[in-house]
């Protein structure tokens, strides 16, 4: 087995793959620029790889940016984002982009900063990043308290949602939209509405069908972003095709979705993924590809300082 | 305005109509100070409540096997800014009879007020009596509220009560509570409280699990803000095979309040059970950042939160 040193943070160690020609010419040309990264790089990804450091980000060439066509904004640009925790970087100059109307898958190991970046973008409190910008289609929204986020049309599902004394699942499904029929949000998520509307969203549900509400109520939300953190968690293996078509519904009704998830078979649905280590994106691309880089020949290990990839 | 007539029209403020002691099918006793104003009863139960020099006294008999089917309202309160109140009662659901006695306590305008309860209740082998408490003591926190009550569940028998002051001021209210419990029987006791401003609460429910296979719940929930304190007891004790207790306490605390929560849990069997859970502290960070996620400010969300407490 061989490692990889880390890269300096000063950029003077440059990353390097061992298929050098397809990396210089796929990285060079994006790494330090902000956030306009892949599309499918599959094919490139498909080459053997050899071990790399990921201290600093890889940025995956798009075919625009070769074509020369002009993409529209992202609904969420994320630039420079450094989140520190007793100045260890949890989030480090982390860039990323989601589109409009795209499932944008986000992968990694434990530890490398995923659920971190769900609350930084949400605004949780204690998760202020000290650097970097973030704009919610072309908002800036680091100044902004989470409901006035949630008002623009951004939300956060739990990976361990909260539970609720006395709040009927009626009433948490209507917070986000007061107006609109819960029944077929929950209908949606595989719950009877007849057996679980007037059911409080309290301890006496399991952590499934917790699990399942949360999502309802993103889905009666109708928002912009729903940033999902493993939304398959806890959820039995029947049942995750649910989960999956809760995601693409919530695409379908004109939504976009930052999917945390550690699923293949959820992450496989997304329309672009990108992959997170040591709190930087490391790799961008088709789902297939980045699935493949995160769980294939290479696996991970993140010390929180270093980031190495191991041929496996 | 009559004593009758402002008790009536405070009635709402516990989630209760008026209209009810209209109701020839529902038994009632209403009382302002030390004078009954009205009583009326229903077969299958005795109600002989009457005036003393100091007190209003008596007794509320479910005759055995009776089943009550409208619950029986019991309407004590005073209709002046001061004064005092004085309720000796006992009750008894005797063997097989199943009643719901609503207690309605109405102060609507008390600035130096006093009501004081001393309640001995008695729920027969397999009857079964719930008790639900709500009182209101009006906006100015000028009530002493001090309810005492010993209860005695037999063999088989049920007992759930809920304690319920959620709106107005608090005061100072001294609850005292002791319960015994038979074989087989069940105790659930309930309390939920909003205190304000410089309420005080002191709340003690203590449950003697005596029988085999005898279960109680003690649940409290207690909202606190301003400078209002709060100390919550509860205590189970459990002396028989197969018996099981539960005491469950949460307190929200915001501004400068603050709160006390003492459980109690004690065993003298081995094959007894009692478990406790406290929770004290601000609004849970995480369900308050989930309704905020959804849109709702901080303070919408933190209402939210509360009223579901207090459910």
């Amino acid at each position: 087995m061989r490692t990889a040193g880390a890269a300096g943070r000063d950029g003077n160690d440059v990353p390097h793959l061992d298929h050098g020609a397809v990396s210089r010419e796929t990285t060079g040309g994006n790494v330090g620029l902000p956030h306009h990264i892949t599309t499918d790089i599959g094919q490139i990804l498909s080459a053997p790889r050899l071990p790399l450091s990921c201290r600093e980000p890889i940025r995956c060439s798009t075919m625009e940016a070769h074509s020369g066509v002009t993409m529209p904004s992202p609904l969420l640009d994320v630039h420079d984002l450094t989140f520190e925790v007793d100045r260890h970087a949890i989030l480090d100059r982390l860039e990323l982009a989601v589109r409009a109307g795209e499932i944008h898958a986000l992968l990694g190991a434990n530890g490398s900063g995923k659920t971190t970046l769900a609350c930084v973008l949400m605004g949780c409190e204690g998760y202020a990043p000290s650097a970097g910008r973030v704009l919610f289609d072309g908002t800036e929204i680091l100044p902004l308290k989470m409901h006035e986020r949630a008002r623009l049309g951004l939300t956060l599902a739990w990976q361990e949602p909260a539970r609720f004394e006395g709040i009927t699942v009626r009433e948490f499904l209507a917070l986000g939209k007061p107006d609109c029929a819960p029944e077929p949000a929950l209908r949606q998520v595989g719950l009877d509405p007849d057996r679980y509307l007037n059911r409080r969203v309290d301890k006496a549900l399991s952590g499934g069908e917790r699990h399942r509400i949360e999502l309802a109520s993103v889905l009666s939300m109708k928002p912009r972003l729903a940033i999902l953190d493993e939304p398959a968690a806890g959820i039995d293996m029947l049942s995750i095709n649910h989960i999956i078509d809760i995601i693409r519904a919530l695409k379908a009704g004109g939504g976009s979705v930052l999917l945390i998830t550690h699923q293949e078979e959820v992450a496989l649905i997304a329309d672009r993924a990108s992959q997170l280590c040591a709190g930087r994106i490391v790799f961008s691309g088709s789902p297939r590809a980045v699935v493949d880089h995160f769980c294939g020949r290479a696996c991970v290990r993140c010390d929180g300082e270093v980031c190495n990839y191991v041929r496996a | 305005m009559s004593g009758l007539d402002v008790l009536k029209q405070a009635l709402p403020m516990v989630g209760a109509e008026a209209s009810v002691l209209d109701d020839t099918r529902t038994a009632h006793v209403v009382a302002q100070g030390h004078r009954i104003l009205s009583q009326r009863t229903v077969p299958g139960l005795r109600l002989d409540m009457e005036e003393t020099a100091d007190a209003i006294a008596g007794r509320l008999v479910v005759e055995a096997g009776a089943q009550i089917e409208q619950p029986i309202h019991l309407c004590f309160g005073l209709a002046h800014p001061t004064g005092v109140q004085r309720i000796r009662i006992d009750v008894a659901v005797l063997e097989g009879a199943r009643a719901r006695v609503l207690s309605h306590c109405l102060f609507p305008f008390a600035k130096a007020a006093e009501h004081r309860m001393q309640a001995v209740v008695q729920v027969g082998a397999g009857a079964s009596l719930t008790y639900t408490e709500g009182h209101y003591h009006g906006a100015h926190g000028g009530m002493q509220v001090v309810p005492h009550a010993t209860i005695r569940i037999g063999k088989g028998a049920r007992y759930f009560s809920d304690f319920s002051l959620l709106s107005g001021s608090v005061g100072n209210l001294d609850i005292d509570y002791v319960v015994e419990v038979e074989e087989e029987g069940i105790a659930e006791l309930g309390a939920k409280i909003f205190a304000h401003r410089s309420d005080r609460i002191l709340l003690k429910e203590a449950v003697m699990l005596r029988g085999d296979r005898s279960r109680s719940l003690i649940k409290t929930r207690v909202v606190l803000e301003d400078q209002a304190q709060a100390e919550i007891t509860g205590i189970t004790e459990a002396y028989a095979k197969g018996a099981r207790g539960h005491v469950d306490c949460m307190e929200i605390v915001q501004g400068q309040a603050r709160a006390c929560a003492i459980p109690i849990v004690k065993v003298f069997h081995p094959e007894a059970k009692v478990t406790h859970e406290a929770a004290i502290g601000s609004v849970d960070r995480k369900e308050l950042e989930t309704l905020m996620a959804r849109g709702l400010s901080p303070e919408q969300a933190i209402e939210l939160i509360v009223s579901g407490i207090l459910r």
